[in-house]
């Protein structure tokens, strides 16, 4: 039988984020699966136990507040240790991301991260992820435990079933090597506003084409940077691109200005999961399309017919000049 | 004071290349993995190029390049990566299949490192990319850093900025876009590069045929390790048909493709 621990940290509240509680789904979903034991074990500047149940292993305090490795790992370790799992389930955030295989180091435990499926089949505990970052799909075994798994976001239903708890404090002892590094701050893009907003319904994902030379030979870069603001705020869309777009700043041409890194999507950029997306401009080859590998439902608009980033990848192909549709998207939007 | 940057980079086939799973007697691989064209490790990629740049800025700074890949891989692509960024390479001859254990991998560039003459661990920054092209996990240089004993750890690093006091400031990608600044007190540490701030460096032969006198030997001597984890086993892994019946609309005004998206877009 598996004894589980879900571990996450907790917000500057306190609580749990969505992707915590998707985790802590995941977590639940495995006991009920497996017959085995849950437990929880929390830790950040604060830790509040209102949204979870049963046995809660707590790590608080000024030093646990900021995200750092060294006093994140610190309290993983004496929260892993405490409860002695074979199985620890935690939410594959940024913070978490950073610390968690250093935990399992910790702990002399295997660690497989981003999981995005667990099945318990002739009571095995079956994991899937995805290899060759979103290509290739596998489904895992391992015999060894403990075993430490972080879930992807958007994977699990969120735990909605808190109920009473019992609190066990745990103070890791912090000394001056674990301060070396002090957090400072949070930066947003410089530019603007936030474009990425990992909880909308829809992404929007732009390509080169709209920096390119339009049907009167030029290129009419501030007006396509003009559409696609007035889209994302009209429809509360994130904002993807493809590499060459986010490239061309490295290469000197005229650049949508708020467009970075952080917003390109794809085998060497991100895969966010949203509802709908809807392309433009776009033309990736068939192993870039990957950006939008868990986008449910899906439309681009391009002037080429043949247009590889949604041709058999999308539900529907509107073959339109991007500028023209988006003027007139933003108006009945605006309406 | 000088620096000694390693940087953990390994090979990963080409991302144009179609991968087609593949089940071996000693368990799953890519078809013609042996033929596929290989790279540099886009992320970890960025790390070197990442390395040179600070290293360059310090004098006395030293680069070296940990890659753990099939020997005739590492050969293939030394020719074109030496040309990029100046570095000593150790070279170790084991899988860079996807398909591998984390913690087997770091065990062996642990001890690759740690072998380093002279290495000069108060001055150490470990550098590599915050995920992998193959395996896309994010954990194999946290466990080395876990196994050098380094505790000051950063991931999908897209700046390092050197301050006169010997400190660094990091800047992190965290949830929904955004960077988290931090100042660490100086090294050692551990850094997984994203994207960063620098181009591809175009390639540079002078340069190239000065790391390939030491990087051939290198690969030549490289000594083989066996990095399977027993414990671990893979079953169905797939390219998933991923074929969409695409609906192609040609002949639509653009205020009725207008109206269709925003319709859709507001359904729930
Ligand atoms: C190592 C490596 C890693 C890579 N990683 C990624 C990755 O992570 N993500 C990624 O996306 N790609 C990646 N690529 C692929 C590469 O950068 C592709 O070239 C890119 O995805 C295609 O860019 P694009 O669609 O923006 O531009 P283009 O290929 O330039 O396409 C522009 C499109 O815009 C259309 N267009 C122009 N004007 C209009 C208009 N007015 N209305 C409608 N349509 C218009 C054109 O018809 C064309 O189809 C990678 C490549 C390599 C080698």
């Amino acid at each position: 039988m598996e004894k589980i621990l879900f571990l996450s940290h907790t917000e500057a509240t306190g609580r749990l984020s969505a992707h915590a509680l998707e985790a802590l789904g995941a977590a639940v979903h495995l006991r009920e699966r497996t017959g085995g034991e849950l437990v929880i074990g929390l830790f950040g500047g604060r830790v509040e136990t209102s949204q979870v149940s049963g046995t809660v292993f707590s790590v608080s305090g000024e030093a646990f507040a900021a995200s750092r490795y060294a006093t994140d790992a610190a309290a993983g370790e004496q929260l892993c240790k405490a409860a002695g799992a074979t199985l620890v389930i935690a939410p594959a955030t940024s913070r978490m991301s950073r610390v968690f295989s250093g935990i399992a180091a910790r702990c002399g435990a295997c660690v497989d991260s981003h999981v995005a499926g667990l099945q318990v089949k002739d009571e095995a505990l079956v994991v899937t992820r995805w290899y060759y970052r979103q290509r290739l799909q596998a489904e895992m075994t391992r015999a060894s435990r403990p075993w430490f798994i972080s879930i992807d976001a958007g994977v699990f239903e969120q735990f909605k079933g808190p109920g009473n708890v019992i609190v066990e404090q745990i103070s890791p002892a912090v000394d001056a090597s674990m301060m070396r590094t002090s957090v400072t701050g949070i930066q947003a893009p410089a530019v603007g506003e936030q474009t990425i907003k990992p909880d909308a319904t829809a992404l929007f994902v732009a390509g080169a084409g709209w920096t390119k030379k339009q049907a009167d030979g030029r290129s009419h870069v501030a007006e396509a940077a003009d559409l696609i603001l007035g889209f994302l705020k009209k429809s509360g869309a994130s904002l993807g691109s493809t590499k060459s777009l986010v490239d061309l700043q490295g290469e000197g041409q005229e650049v949508l200005p708020f467009m970075t890194h952080l917003n390109q999507v794809g085998q060497t950029g991100a895969t966010p999961r949203h509802q709908k997306g809807l392309a433009a401009c776009c033309h990736g080859e068939e192993p870039h399309v990957v950006g939008w590998r868990f986008i449910n439902e899906r439309r681009a608009i391009n002037l080429d017919a043949n247009c590889g980033w949604a041709r058999g990848k999308a539900d529907v192909l509107y073959v339109a000049d991007a500028f023209q549709v988006m003027e007139q998207v933003n108006k009945l939007l605006s309406e | 004071m000088p620096l000694t940057i390693v940087v953990c980079a390994s090979v990963v086939p080409d991302p144009l290349q179609s991968l087609i799973p593949l089940q071996t007697a000693d368990g799953f691989g890519l078809k013609n993995e042996m033929m596929l064209p290989h790279v540099l490790d886009p992320w970890a990629g960025h790390a070197l190029y990442e390395a040179a740049n600070l290293a360059k800025q310090i004098d006395g700074c030293k680069v070296y390049l940990v890659s753990l890949g099939l020997k005739a891989k590492l050969q293939q692509t030394m020719m074109t990566i030496a040309q990029k960024a100046r570095f000593d390479l150790i070279a170790i001859d084991a899988s860079h299949s996807g398909f591998t254990d984390s913690a087997q991998t770091a065990a062996v560039l642990a001890t690759a490192i740690e072998r380093i003459a002279g290495l000069d661990r108060a001055n150490l920054l470990i550098f590599g990319g915050w995920e992998s092209a193959s395996r896309a996990a994010g954990t194999t240089l946290q466990i080395l850093g876990e196994k050098l004993g380094i505790i000051d750890q950063f991931q999908a690093v897209d700046e390092i900025k050197m301050n006169g006091d010997g400190s660094f400031q990091v800047l992190e990608r965290v949830d929904g876009g955004k960077h988290q600044i931090s100042v660490c007190a100086g090294p050692p540490a551990v850094l997984g590069w994203a994207t960063g701030n620098l181009p591809e460096p175009p390639n540079n032969p002078q340069l190239g045929m000065m790391n390939m006198r030491t990087a051939m030997p290198a690969i030549q001597q490289a000594g083989s390790a066996d990095i399977k984890d027993k414990a671990l086993a893979f079953h169905n892994v797939q390219a998933p048909a991923q074929r969409r019946d695409t609906r192609i609309v040609k002949d639509l005004s653009t205020a009725d493709i207008a109206q269709e998206i925003v319709e859709w877009l507001k359904q729930n």
